[in-house]
């Protein structure tokens, strides 16, 4: 899957260069490469800036928060997906135990 | 088309004022806003995320709210409703019906009582910005595809039909339908963003084209299940393999396998095959996991080895439970 740069993804989702490195600095995103002219963002960046517009606008949070949000719901998707799993074993079919 | 119950939507009495209205909005909207709810129940979630936001925009606006209030408490959710004609007689919609709340996201019930009262003060949405310059970049586009997971470990080439509102001639916002031929790289996984250079919105004068971007989602098709980029399957196997061990044949999206159950596995126990989960970089791991089950139906010979298994296997799984 190809990479993007600093550019493609300012102008992929309308906002400035300022706005991205502020995301960089707060850990929502994690590009390679040494510094904003070289960076390369994997293409789920565009879904976590997506989620960060939302965020902010929807539900008032501010970038520090917004970091600590993805991570918690990150980690949610992933806790509801192992207990899908677990509890498809647990449960076969109900029946009245008495 | 069936009655909704704002109020019991919002979880607010008929009596709330304005304010409770918006504080059980705000609570509501936190709660099942779909960037926090991204797992299992996405979809639920975005079905009352919509119900909630359509319940606000009728009894935030006090002239909605009153000719809402106009039908009568009588009427329970899900009746069937047909607004009488006369409904709102004497009502003004002067503000303007629709407010930036996207179009054509309603319900049937809402269109059939605030269709067609746009105000003044309305906005439409969608379409390119006028601009004074004459050669501007398209903007890029966004939208969202549903693979299947066999389709991301084989990749391949499909058409999608992806819809965009926009304004047609006499500026009613219309929803347009184009069909894209996309090829889907083996190995995506979800989140990943597919980039369609030059399909995204026309640019203006000499301007390029924009790009499109079109998000991946997969949906698991039953038997496996999807944690990352890792695939479980339940995986059911008899007593008696689990006791003496077997050779079995599994399942997997990359083709069916041989796999060793050892002797003495139980259930829950989970066999791993490393890289053969989703294709991507690096792969995940496929894993089946053991379910022990009966057969179904019994017969004679299969009662009495039961029974003989009952008398001489000195087992009781309990023992330490303190029943």
């Amino acid at each position: 899957m190809e990479e993007l740069t600093l550019t493609d993804l300012c102008r992929s989702c309308g906002q400035t260069a300022d706005w991205i490195i502020e995301l960089v600095e707060q850990g929502i995103l994690d590009p390679a490469g040494p510094d904003a002219a070289k960076w390369r963002f994997k293409s789920t960046s565009i879904t976590i800036i997506r989620r960060t517009q939302r965020l902010q606008q929807d539900l008032g949070v501010n970038l520090p928060g917004v970091a600590v949000v993805l991570n918690l719901v990150e980690e949610k998707a992933q806790l509801q997906a192992r207990l899908q799993r677990l509890e498809s074993f647990a449960l076969g079919e109900m029946e009245d135990g008495a | 088309m069936d009655y909704k119950d704002y109020y019991k939507i919002l979880e607010v009495e008929r009596s709330a004022t304005q304010d409770e209205i918006k504080r059980a909005y705000r609570k509501l909207v936190r709660k099942y806003h779909p960037d926090v709810n991204t797992g299992a129940d996405a979809a639920e979630a975005e079905a009352r995320f919509k119900e909630v936001g359509e319940a606000y925009e009728v009894l935030s606006d006090p002239e909605k709210r009153a000719a809402y209030d106009q039908l009568g408490a009588d009427w329970k959710a899900g009746q069937q409703f047909k607004a009488p004609p006369d409904w709102d007689d004497g009502f003004e919609f002067s503000g303007g019906g629709y407010t930036q709340a996207d179009q054509g996201n309603f319900s049937d019930f809402f269109d059939d009582l605030f269709a067609g009262r746009r105000g003044q003060g309305g906005q439409t949405q969608g379409g390119p910005r006028t601009t004074r310059e004459f050669h501007a970049h398209g903007q890029d586009s966004h939208a969202k595809i549903v693979i299947s997971l066999q389709e991301a470990y084989d990749g391949g080439s499909r058409d999608f039909t992806l819809r965009a509102p926009e304004l047609d001639d006499s500026g009613h916002v219309v929803l347009r339908e184009r069909s894209i031929r996309v090829k889907i790289p083996k190995g995506v996984t979800e989140g990943k963003h597919i980039r369609l250079r030059g399909k995204g919105a026309p640019g203006m004068g000499q301007g390029k084209a924009g790009d499109l971007y079109l998000e991946v989602a997969i949906q698991a098709d039953a038997p496996y299940r999807i944690e990352g980029n890792d695939v479980y399957l339940d995986l059911p196997v008899t007593p008696w393999e689990a006791a003496l061990g077997a050779r079995v044949r599994v399942p997997t999206p990359s083709g069916a396998v041989e796999m060793k159950v050892p002797e003495h596995a139980q259930t829950g126990k989970k066999l791993r095959l490393k890289g053969r989960g989703i294709p991507a970089k690096p792969p995940g791991d496929f894993y089946a996991v053991l379910k022990i089950v009966i057969p179904p139906n019994e017969t004679e010979a299969a009662r009495k080895l039961y029974e003989q298994m009952s008398r001489e296997m000195d087992y009781d799984p309990r023992a330490t439970m303190g029943a």
